[in-house]
């Protein structure tokens, strides 16, 4: 357990220490959302009613730039290489990082939702809510594109290439993540909530336990 | 063998597509538009069954290791691509004077829609690495990850009550629809078999190449002499 919170303090300390990126990231989402009003004019109900969905898009836009940043440090002078020689088991690394990029991750989203309020109007009488729905959309977005930028930061193209391959895996938690989002602003008369949030916590049970299994070989090879 | 399977496909879909298109009775309320039914539904199986091999063949690659596992990978990536893409296509001609759209956001067709993007990053992941056994590996693993997607394409219709209709079995279709079905079924599967087992030899030969020994430096003044 010593050795996973080892593992994760040097993840949160490199995001520390590149914390003037953090925010570049946190503008690149800001302007997103700021952008997205366009694409339906200024009537404040249709921003309210789709500000779940620019909220996830934005958030979803921005991953790829921390999670492609997060893996740089790793694949200069072939620090992987070196980290894989300690005495740690590659799922350690793997559980530690996606941690650290769902904390950042959930960083981003819970700053970018001051933004939409201001922008769309969309505020919820369930603040607490909305940032647990947060944490797990960013946990759905953290396995998988922690384990897909660990193999595209080392092939050609990698900024196109995780967009690409992690897009369309994380439809399902957009989907979920969006709905209840949603369901938050504009309310729940029909209590729906909870079945998307079950959606969003299986999704991420299957991403996080694969993504943990199949790290160790993609590393290792 | 490759060869052969193509040739018994294309019989098998052009006996199949004759059955379907002048045998088989017109259907009752959506007319001959029903007969897209004979190409798209053996579509939708076989794009499934693929990817489900491909799935297969990445399990084995990373489990036995062995290029010809890899080989059969790629080559079965394609294939489930290729008809995903058709699938899509064809699901649209359908719905148009069916449904009054090309496209509805109904979970089938969204998660097929899916299925083919997954399967185009994976294999564009596959061209963006140079080393044969990165590929062979993260393509692998990638494929298993996306494999996910393919029960939510299939029990979509179920999980969600959508526009989409229920699977059908031989017991839900009438007798006359059900040999079209079925030939063109077995056509289009030994179809793109047959292709995946030409394609896959050239990826084979492909990565031996590309595994085989660096070609020697000329001894200095070869050129000149060989003038």
């Amino acid at each position: 357990m010593n050795v996973f919170f080892a593992a994760l303090h040097k993840e949160l300390l490199l995001q520390w220490r590149t914390r003037a990126r953090v925010l570049s990231v946190v503008v690149f989402g800001a302007t997103a959302l700021l952008l997205m009003s366009f694409a339906i004019g200024p009537d404040a109900g249709s921003l309210r009613q789709y500000a779940g969905g620019f909220l996830w898009l934005a958030l979803l836009l921005s991953s790829t730039l921390t999670l492609e940043a997060s893996l740089e440090a790793e694949t200069e002078q072939q620090a992987l290489e070196g980290l894989l020689l300690l005495p740690v088991a590659p799922t350690i690394l793997f559980y530690s990082k996606a941690l650290a990029n769902t904390a950042q991750l959930a960083l981003l989203g819970t700053v970018l939702v001051p933004v939409a309020i201001v922008l769309y109007g969309a505020g919820t009488a369930r603040p607490l809510a909305l940032f647990g729905l947060i944490v797990l959309g960013a946990g759905g977005l953290a396995a998988p594109g922690t384990l897909y930028a660990t193999m595209t930061a080392r092939a050609r193209a990698k900024q196109t290439l995780l967009p690409l391959l992690l897009f369309p895996l994380v439809v399902p938690v957009l989907i979920a993540a969006t709905k209840a989002s949603s369901l938050l602003i504009l309310g729940d008369p029909m209590r729906q909530l909870s079945a998307w949030l079950t959606l969003l916590v299986a999704f991420c049970g299957i991403y996080w336990t694969l993504c943990g299994l199949m790290f160790g070989v993609i590393v290792e090879d | 063998m490759g060869f052969l399977l193509v040739a018994v496909g294309v019989v098998l879909l052009l006996s199949g597509s004759w059955y379907g298109l002048f045998v088989s009775p017109q259907e009752r309320y959506m007319g001959d538009v029903q007969r897209i039914m004979y190409v798209h539904v053996p579509t939708a199986w076989n794009a499934l069954l693929l990817f489900t091999f491909a799935m297969g063949c990445a399990l084995m690659s990373l489990w036995r290791g062995g290029w010809g596992w890899d080989a059969h990978h790629e080559a079965l990536l394609e294939g489930a691509a290729v008809l995903s893409a058709l699938l899509c296509v064809q699901g649209a001609i359908w719905a148009r004077p069916t449904w009054g759209v090309w496209w509805d956001w109904d979970p089938r067709l969204t998660t097929t829609a899916v299925m083919f993007l997954a399967l185009l990053g994976i294999l564009a992941l596959r061209s963006a690495v140079d080393d044969p056994e990165k590929r062979a590996t993260w393509s692998a693993v990638a494929t298993i990850i996306a494999f996910v997607d393919v029960p939510i394409v299939y029990f979509s219709v179920r999980w969600w009550n959508s526009l989409h209709q229920m699977q059908s079995s031989p017991e839900t279709v009438s007798a006359p629809f059900i040999v079209p079905l079925r030939l063109n079924a077995f056509g289009v599967l030994a179809l793109m078999g047959g292709l995946a087992l030409l394609r896959a030899r050239v990826a084979a030969r492909r990565t031996a190449r590309e595994l085989g020994p660096a070609l020697e430096p000329l001894p200095a003044g070869a050129l000149v002499e060989a003038r």
